[in-house]
């Protein structure tokens, strides 16, 4: 069973009198620990692509499918349970909290799982040290490079061992070495977690680990092939 | 995770400390307003409390029935006694006997003939004996040109009035006027000093003369009109005044008899209820303005610093918090700073009113022209009023704006309360 399935998903954005196809009769379906990308011109749709399968936007026509759950028929509230189950996010910008130290940033999706505090605490180090950052854990972001503060945010994604894991620009930020560190440590913890990774980027480095790539132009799948 | 949102908000200062300093300020600066504003009305009655009502009065039945007329025929008696007896029973108050009356007020020429007449209102008060009235009556301050009467001869007269009489400081009038028993009474005077009072209907055609005098020249021996009672700290507290006169008619008053003493509140003399509801009403205006303004401020400061948080929040929810908490934790926040900071700021507030209160701010270097009505020292004055006006701006307001801004949180979709973040 495929972990995400999309049938005709179409996304419109209306500007005034034009309608913008963000997502135009998209079908796609990943499988378990994937690891695959979206690539494409900027506009193209990836980000709403991810956000779709987020459920952090609803579609304007037809269907998502996440865990063999259709999306649209989950409310607010259940929307959020699920993401807070099954998905883990990395932003291009980090998005880290920065009044909190990197422990209490990575802590904070398992705060809304109520796990006990040594359970806690124990994710929390054993994802810090897949992401080689144990030593860090009472930094704030303000004290941490780039490539670290990401690394977190990644933390912070893997932290409730999820399902899905949406990366949207990861490396867009990052000089050429902290986007190979960030990108090993991901193809590791998908090795690791067996979470399935989609990624949005432009990124060459990106494309290189990728095992499959599904080009977006206008809203439309154009291209979607396996690499070595 | 009351935990960790608590270490987010003591963090932060742009979310704990500066609404907290600006709710501070804004409670404090309403606190002290609206005491001050309730010092000022306190102190508008005052005027009419020294110079008319006292804080009580005591006239006899009769005179009380027709108070405008200032019916002499109907003065209390036996003063000297009556008022030592209200000394012993009531040690926390200061008597003033007083004489209203009024007649006409003649200056001689050279030759003794009559030069020019005026009708006059006066009041005559105890001037050599009693101290206090001057300081009752701020009479100090408000001399313009002489001195301060020494003998029972001698008066005081408005500025306005002397210059149109065309008389100054140690020449002589004569007071023609009815005494209690309706015969002509006339008393020779000699102007010691002229006053400037800052109000119409007094500089027209006022004249202080001293209570002895006054009583020898009407036949009101050891009598009286009135006698004005004031509270030591000359703070007018109307439910104690009230229950005061109620005592004292109870024990001497005689009701059918005229005679019989009388005592009322300030507030249940004419036209004084009505004149306080009025300040009342102006000072609740005046109050209601400042807090809607004050209130608008810190509902912007809710409501920012709730926008400000849109990006914050979308991470949030993405990470799986849903909106209703969310919403909830955003309330609460803006609760506890609005409690601490209204606290804090009512807190200060009082203690400043405080200081005004027992200090009082001296105003007479900006008031060059002296004058009798504007007091020297203005103060605030704390009433139960003063604890609580402060939470209106203070924790509802910026509720209120917080839950304003928090309905975004509802109305956006997530993925472009994150997008916020970057920009
Ligand atoms: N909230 C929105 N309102 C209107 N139009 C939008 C909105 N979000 C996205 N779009 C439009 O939808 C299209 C797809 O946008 P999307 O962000 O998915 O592109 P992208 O492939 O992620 O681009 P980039 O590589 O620049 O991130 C674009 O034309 C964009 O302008
Ligand atoms: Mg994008």
């Amino acid at each position: 069973m495929s972990v995400i399935k999309t049938e005709n998903l179409t996304k419109i954005y209306r500007m005034g009198h034009t309608k913008i196809y963000a997502l135009d009769h998209v079908n796609l379906s990943f499988e378990k620990g994937e690891f695959a990308g979206l690539v494409g011109p900027s506009g193209s749709g990836k980000t709403t692509f991810l956000n779709m399968v987020g459920i952090l936007d609803k579609p304007t026509e037809g269907r998502v499918i996440v865990m063999g759950k259709e999306t649209s028929s989950l409310n607010q509230k259940e929307a959020a349970l699920f993401r807070r189950k099954y998905i883990g996010f990395i932003f291009q910008t980090f998005n880290l909290f920065p009044h909190y130290t990197a422990f209490e940033n990575v802590e904070f999706p398992l705060l809304l799982l109520d796990l006990s505090t040594e359970e806690r605490k124990e994710r929390v180090m054993e994802a810090l040290e897949m992401v080689n950052l144990a030593h860090r854990a009472n930094s704030k972001p303000s004290e941490l490079s780039g490539g670290e503060r990401q690394r977190v945010a990644i933390a912070r994604a893997i932290v409730k061992r999820p399902e899905i894991i949406l990366a949207d620009e990861p490396t867009a930020n990052l000089d050429a070495k902290n986007s190979y560190n960030v990108l090993d440590i991901m193809a590791d913890i998908n090795e690791k977690l067996k979470a399935t990774f989609i990624f949005a980027t432009h990124d060459e480095k990106v494309i290189k680990y990728l095992r499959r790539k599904i080009t977006l132009n206008d809203g439309k799948v154009v291209k979607d092939e396996v690499m070595k | 995770m009351i935990k960790f949102l608590l270490k987010g908000l003591i963090r932060d200062k742009t979310r704990s400390l500066f609404p907290f300093l600006t709710v501070t300020l804004g409670v404090m600066l309403t606190v002290f307003l609206y005491s001050y504003t309730q010092g000022a009305l306190t102190q508008m009655v005052d005027y009419s409390a020294k110079f008319a009502t006292g804080h009580v009065k005591i006239t006899t039945r009769g005179y009380a029935a027709e108070e405008s007329q200032k019916p002499l025929d109907l003065a209390l008696v036996g003063v000297s006694s009556l008022i030592e007896k209200l000394n012993r029973e009531y040690p926390n108050m200061i008597w003033c006997p007083r004489i209203v009356f009024g007649g006409l007020l003649d200056v001689p020429d050279e030759k003794g003939e009559t030069r020019i007449q005026s009708p006059v209102a006066g009041t005559a008060v105890d001037l050599l004996s009693k101290p206090v009235e001057i300081e009752i009556l701020n009479i100090k301050k408000g001399l313009v040109r002489g001195k301060l009467p020494t003998s029972s001869d001698e008066i005081l007269i408005s500025e306005q009035f002397a210059r149109r009489l065309k008389v100054n400081p140690g020449d002589k009038v004569t007071l023609i006027t009815n005494d209690a028993w309706g015969g002509l009474a006339i008393k020779n005077f000699r102007i010691a000093g002229t006053l400037n009072f800052g109000v119409d209907a007094l500089d027209r055609q006022t004249i202080f003369a001293d209570l002895k005098g006054v009583q020898n020249a009407l036949a009101l021996d050891d009598a009286a009109g009135e006698i004005l009672g004031f509270f030591k700290d000359f703070v007018y507290r109307d439910i104690e005044a009230k229950m005061i006169a109620e005592e004292f008619n109870k024990k001497y008053g005689k009701p059918g008899d005229e005679l019989s003493p009388f005592m009322r509140a300030l507030s249940q003399q004419p036209g004084m209820e009505e004149y306080i509801s009025y300040i009342k009403d102006w000072v609740g205006i005046f109050i209601a303005i400042f807090i809607f303004a004050m209130s608008i401020v810190l509902w912007n400061s809710g409501l920012l610093g709730g926008l400000r948080r849109y990006s914050e929040i979308g991470v949030r929810l993405a990470l799986g918090e849903d909106k209703g908490h969310i919403y909830r934790t955003l309330l609460g926040e803006s609760l506890i700073i609005g409690i601490f900071g209204t606290v804090a700021g009512t807190l200060l507030g009082l203690g400043v009113s405080y200081y005004v209160q027992v200090h009082g701010i001296n105003m007479s270097q900006l008031f060059k022209n002296a004058t009798i009505m504007l007091p020297n020292v203005i103060r605030a004055r704390i009433t139960p009023g003063s604890f609580y006006v402060g939470f209106i701006p203070g924790l509802i307001a910026p509720l209120i704006g917080t839950a304003l801004s928090g309905i975004g949180v509802y109305k956006r979709e997530t993925s472009s309360l994150i997008r916020e973040f970057a920009e």
